[in-house]
Formats: structure tokens, sequence, C-alpha cells
């Protein structure tokens, strides 16, 4: 969350709830709708860390506004991970875990805990696919993110399938 | 028969391949059972038998020994012509090679299978315009196979295969050669008909297209490993798909 925050201030000052807003606006459906609290306690902390200052905005019967803009402290960090590579995404391990260990306890055959994997991967891929339906077709931001899901579902059937060929 | 009679049933399926005198076994004894209106993925490891099988069910390889019967008909037991037959009127078969007629144009290649059903030529062109015209292809009417990418040709095949409302969609890899935006295209045609009613058996290992079918029967080994229903995901609140998707960990 940090550095999502710490670009959207890069573009201009805003308050939290602005932020919160960017970034469903941006992302679109596909995105976890960002808890408001957690926003401020990221800025909270982004400020400690003097990558973020606060003003007070009065305004008109209505308590003031804290209105956030970035630093040059700020702007480096986003720099740096702007720049830096980013990891790539951890294979599912915690079925592969099932899958290795609960065999040997008895309680379970990998056949059917595969079967019951595929059957839950493809439902995800269902509504992945209706989300996609249901998104404006402008949103291009939003649509690219769904096919990332997608793609990485996919990746994770063949994955499944390669451990029903490979273990007995 | 009745018209409770299942689209398709195959009882203790099996074909064996003897190749240079060795017995491969591709199929061992598969049981299927499809009811009208139901659409359902095979899925599996390549050399599981999932092509052998649709192939079998459509009468383009014979079966080594078991029972299939389409529309409350037996057919393993019909010869190669009655087989021909039979999928004319009964079949909309589409091949991971698209198998289009290379000197005719595609409007015509999907006119024919509707034409030879009988129906009216203008009930054939209208059919062949809404489905080339779903599928992104209704400026290509005119062209022939030879000018089309790999992509389009697919897409035609899927087109004449529904020319003819058959009773019974088969379908090898029908998205094998397609990038993310035709592939949506099919997908968008393919529940179309479905809620029109089409009976569809398709073999993917696409899980964006296994994902819209009723019905997932996995084979390993030539065998049914699964065969149910795709559960419905249960979500932890909101009603978006959001916590299916993490941009940071």
């Amino acid at each position: 969350m940090r550095q999502p925050l710490l670009a959207l201030l890069a573009k201009e000052p805003a308050h939290g709830y602005e932020l919160k807003q960017a970034l469903e606006t941006i992302f679109g459906s596909a995105y976890p709708s960002p808890n408001i609290g957690q926003i401020y306690v990221t800025l909270g902390r982004l400020e400690k860390d003097g990558y973020v200052r606060s003003v007070d905005v009065e305004q008109a019967n209505r308590p003031n506004k804290k209105v956030y803009y970035i630093t040059a402290a700020g702007l480096e960090a986003l720099q740096t991970w702007v720049e830096e590579p980013t990891e790539g995404p951890r294979v599912r391990d915690e079925f592969f875990m099932k899958l290795v260990l609960a065999p040997m306890t008895g309680l379970s055959d990998r056949m059917a805990l595969v079967n019951r994997q595929r059957r839950h991967y493809l439902a995800l891929m269902r509504d992945l696919r209706e989300l996609a339906e249901r998104t404006d077709p402008a949103n291009r931001v939003a649509l690219l993110l769904i096919e990332g899901a997608m793609l990485h579902l996919q990746a994770d059937l063949d994955w499944l399938e390669r451990c029903q060929e490979e273990l007995p | 028969m009745s018209g409770e009679a299942p689209v398709v049933r195959a009882v203790n399926l099996v074909k064996i391949y003897q190749t240079g005198g060795v017995p491969v076994p591709a199929v061992r004894g598969v049981d299927l059972t499809v009811e009208a209106g139901e659409f359902v993925a095979i899925m599996g490891p390549s050399g599981s038998g999932k092509s052998t099988l649709i192939h079998m069910l459509g009468g383009l390889d014979s079966r080594t020994s078991g029972e299939i019967w389409l529309d409350g008909t037996r057919a393993d037991t019909l010869s190669e012509s009655a087989w021909a037959v039979l999928r004319r009127e009964k079949i909309g078969f589409v091949f991971q090679f698209f198998n289009l007629v290379a000197n005719m144009t595609v409007a015509d290649n999907v006119e024919l299978p509707a034409l030879l059903g009988g129906a009216s030529p203008r009930q054939a062109r209208e059919r062949r315009e809404y489905l080339l015209g779903e599928l992104g292809l209704a400026d290509r009417a005119e062209a022939s196979p030879a000018q089309l990418s790999g992509g389009e040709q697919q897409r035609v095949a899927l087109a004449r295969a529904l020319a003819n409302h058959p009773r019974l969609l088969l379908a090898d890899e029908p998205t094998g050669n397609l990038d993310s935006r035709n592939t949506r295209d099919v997908l968008r045609l393919l529940g179309q008909v479905h809620r029109q009613g089409q009976t569809i058996v398709m073999v993917t290992h696409d899980a964006r297209v296994a994902s819209m079918a009723d019905r997932v029967v996995s084979l390993l080994d030539g065998q049914i490993a699964d065969d149910g229903a795709i559960p419905r995901v249960r979500r932890r609140g909101g009603g978006s798909a959001g916590d299916v998707v993490e941009l940071h960990g």
C-alpha cells in the first residue's frame, strides 16, 4: 500500500479519501477496495518516515481536512521502487503441502485432493470471467488485471495436471 | 426412441491402437452420459485419451469395444457411410485443424452444412451472418480460407460447425490458435448458443473455456478421474471478485 499511495501523491497532493477513490477508479472492480482506515494508518507511517507531509486545510462548516503531499525523500523512495525489478509471484505452495503430506497421514488420497482443487480453480476462473464481462470494456487497467489473474490460474491448473501425472 | 434419451451415452468405451504389433490402450473403459442442453468440458494431460474419446463420439475413429449411443440411436455399429449421414444430420465438429474447403469462400464454407441440412438459402445466409458477426469475421465472408490467419480459420470452423443447429457440438481444442481477444469472442458465442440449448462436448486445456461448462470430465491414462459440476465460489463479503486479485503481498 505504501508505494501506490506515494505514486498517487507524486501526481498531486490529496487527502485520504481521495486516494481511496483514485485507487478504485484506476483499478476497477478487480482490485480489493482499500480500507480507509488502512490508508490513514499507511499515510501516518509515511509521514513518520519523512516521505510525506500534511497540511490542515480549513473547510466551511466542516472539520479541517488533512491534505498530504510528497517530500523529496518520498520521491526518492518512489524512484527506487519504480526502478528495482519486482519479485515474481510465489507458487501456491499451501496446496502443494497438502498434496505431498496429506496422503502420508492417510487423511486423503491425492486423486481426491487434485480433483477438488481443479474444480475450485475452475470455479475461480468462472468468477473472473463473469467479472470481466461486467467490467467496462474501456477500463483497460481493470481488464488487464483480470487477465493476469486468469493467466496465473491457468498456470496453476497446468501445474496441478503435472502433479497428477508425476505423483503416484 | 423417446425425446428423453441422452444426446450422448458411451458405455465401457475402449480404444486400443495397434502400433507395430504392440497394443497401446488410449481409452480404457469410459462411461459418459451427456443430457440435452448440457455443456461438458473434457480435460486432462496430453496422451490421456481426450482426443481419441471425442473422435470416437463423432465416429471419426472406430471403437475397440463398448457402445456409443447418440440421441437414442446405437451408433458404434453403423457403417462408415451411415456414420457420415448421422454426423451430417446431428453433429457439428470443430477439429484442432480446421478442414475448411479451400476453393470456397468463408461464407460458402459456413452456409454449406446448413444447406445440406435442408435450410433455405435465406435461412443459411442469416445464420452465417449471425455466426460470423458474433465471431468478429463479418468482413471476411468473401475471403478464401487461404487468406485467413490460423485464428480466423479456427473461428470459421466453429461457425461452420454451428451452422446447422446440430443436436451435438463436438470440439477439440477450439481455442488452441486464438489470442485473448479472439478467445473472448468464441466464449461469448459458446455462451449464447449454450443458453439457447446447444449441447456441447469439448476437449480443452484452456480453463477460461472449461469454466463455461456445466460439468468437467477429467481424464487420466484413458480413464475418467473426475466427473462433476463446477461449484459456485463462496464469496467472503462484498459483491466483487476483488479478493481473487491481489496486487501486492
